[in-house]
């Protein structure tokens, strides 16, 4: 069962001026078709201006098409008087941590949300311990967010989404601002909370390592669905995903070279240690 | 190579005397010689943007100094001006930055404030936008109705439009999509092609590191902990993941080969390296 879907979704941004003229009017998104399942975890990839950051305030309904519906578990962004809900289902957690966080204690912060809500206190209380313990930053429940490294600060953040509970949460480029073990320990508690919590993702990025993990990977280009697969699926094809000014793992780019020499190689491999598993087992 | 830029002893303090009294910079002493590319990496809050700042005299060390070509950049305040214009300093996110009402005006006005003629002002805007690769139509529109990858170069133009000896870039490709960035550090290097510029390039990936600089300076809690070419510094993996800094996938890759008894060279950096010394080995046994 599909939880989000959207079908042929349209947008444009307005100019500012009165007259629109309409045969300057690019489309952002242009007919798009992509869907989500309860519990899967999707990758959105493409170069800047493919679409993919307006695609995601789509989903729970920042923005609204200007074409074409999007559904949230079965509802219409479009229906104004269930925004509520769908903004409690589907939550966004965007690039930069600095801009999310609100309070000047971690886990004040993360109460924000469920005390916008209107959550009792109790029950307040049980869900931003648990949100903090599901991103590993319940340690840090009482320190000043300001003072945390910029992975813990997006961690915090994811948590302040979860602590409202919701069945899916997107995350636009997440890790941009990161250093290398900031993006590791986001990456990383996204995955877990998929995992072990049946959160649906959707995690749109420009790094390919981090897609790895996913069931799915859609590419855009130009507000459109160019392709989409398992990463396996995606990656392999080193050319295709080269033309769209995107970059495979190194692993992959490796691999794909010595194949294209004449190395007979089954199954590129997509991480280090698909790899070196491989290239052991040719060159000893 | 001559010692252009030198750091001796350099320390930081934020808000000292007070009780959020912070050591962002401690005892760093280095040397950069005219035409290096020299990468800079270290976990957030290392202190990477701090000694960048302090090395074109937009912060005063606490302690220590900063020597330009064996001046003291600090020493008289009135030729700061000119060091600024010497060493020209990209921040993160520059394109927030961008305030005039054309692009063109934006670059010309390091430039203007120079006190360089009108003709050469143009010209100069003319080379920096090139070396930034925007194209010259984008030159008389506003700088908010760029995308953000043209707004990121045009803030780069503006540095590089005073032609500085010394380009420092805090983290450029920050955002930026696998193309933008390709794009964007083939620039740098053009930039310092031309006229043998130094480069300092901040990032938080080890990749774009990998491929353009010289020698790696890494920094860990405000120390300068290494300080040498781009090959050893990428071979000592251990220790950079004990930092949370990583080493390039390929580098990773490789060195796990190595190790395994595969014969290839110590810190592979690239993946066209590794692909033609595994190619060789795979001739030489008929394999291909």
């Amino acid at each position: 069962m599909e939880f989000i879907k959207t079908e042929n979704l349209s947008f444009y941004y307005e100019s500012e001026e009165d007259e629109i003229q309409f045969d300057t009017v690019q489309n952002v998104l242009d007919g798009v078709c992509f869907s989500v399942k309860r519990g899967e975890f999707v990758a959105v990839i493409g170069h800047n201006g493919s679409g993919k950051s307006t695609l995601s305030k789509h989903l729970n309904a920042i923005l609204l098409p200007t074409g074409g519906k999007v559904y949230v578990d079965g509802t219409d962004t479009q229906e104004e008087d269930k925004l509520y809900d769908i903004r409690r289902k589907v939550g966004l957690v965007l690039q930069n941590p600095d801009n999310q966080l609100v309070a000047s204690i971690v886990e004040e912060d993360v109460a924000f949300g469920p005390e916008n809500m209107g959550v009792e206190p109790e029950e307040i209380r049980r869900r931003v311990d648990k949100a903090l313990k599901a991103v590993d930053m319940y340690e840090y429940r009482l320190h000043a967010p300001h003072k945390l490294s910029g992975g813990q600060k997006q961690r915090i953040a994811i948590a302040g989404i979860l602590a409202m509970e919701p069945d899916c949460i997107v995350l636009d480029e997440p890790t941009a601002m990161l250093d290398p073990k900031g993006r590791e320990e986001v990456i990383s508690a996204i995955t877990r909370l998929n995992r072990e919590q049946g959160i649906t993702v959707v995690l749109i990025t420009h790094n390919m390592e981090e897609t790895v993990d996913c069931h799915r990977v859609v590419v855009m280009d130009k507000g459109r669905i160019l392709r989409e697969g398992t990463p396996r699926e995606v990656f392999s094809q080193v050319e295709f995903i080269r033309r769209h000014r995107l970059d495979v793992p190194q692993a992959t780019e490796l691999c794909a070279k010595l194949q294209a020499s004449g190395l007979k190689i089954d199954k590129l491999p997509l991480d280090a240690k698909e790899c070196i598993d491989l290239l052991s087992e040719v060159l000893i | 190579m001559s010692t252009l830029l030198r750091c001796d002893n350099l320390c930081f303090t934020y808000g000292k005397g007070t009780p959020f009294e912070k050591d962002a910079v401690k005892n760093v002493s280095l040397d950069i010689r005219k035409g290096e590319v020299i990468g800079v990496i270290g976990h957030t809050g290392s202190g990477k943007s701090t000694l960048m700042q302090m090395l074109n005299g937009l912060i005063k060390p606490t302690s220590g100094a900063v020597y330009l070509e064996d001046a003291d950049i600090n020493a008289d305040k009135s030729k700061l001006r000119d060091v600024r214009f010497r060493v020209g300093l990209v921040f993160q996110y520059p394109e927030n930055q961008l305030f005039e009402e054309t692009v063109r005006k934006d670059i010309s006005f390091g430039p203007r404030n120079m006190g360089l003629p009108e003709d050469a002002i143009k010209e100069r805007v003319k080379r920096a936008a090139e070396f930034a690769g925007l194209k010259s139509e984008l030159l008389d529109r506003s700088p908010f109705d760029l995308s953000g990858g043209e707004k990121r170069r045009a803030a780069i133009a503006g540095v590089i439009a005073m032609d500085p000896e010394i380009l420092i870039l805090d983290e450029p490709t920050a955002g930026l999509d696998p193309m933008g960035r390709d794009v964007l550090l083939s620039q740098i290097e053009a930039y310092h092609n031309a006229r043998n510029n130094t480069v300092l390039l901040v990032s938080h990936s080890m990749e774009d590191i990998a491929s353009i600089a010289d020698r790696v300076l890494v920094m860990n809690k405000g120390e300068c902990v290494m300080f040498d070419t781009t090959q050893s510094v990428f071979s000592r993996s251990a220790e950079l993941e004990a930092m949370g800094l990583r080493v390039p996938q390929i580098t990773k890759i490789t060195t796990e080969l190595r190790k395994r008894g595969v014969p290839l060279s110590e810190g592979i950096l690239t993946v066209e390296q590794a692909f033609d010394e595994i190619r060789a080995i795979l001739k030489k046994e008929g394999r291909i």
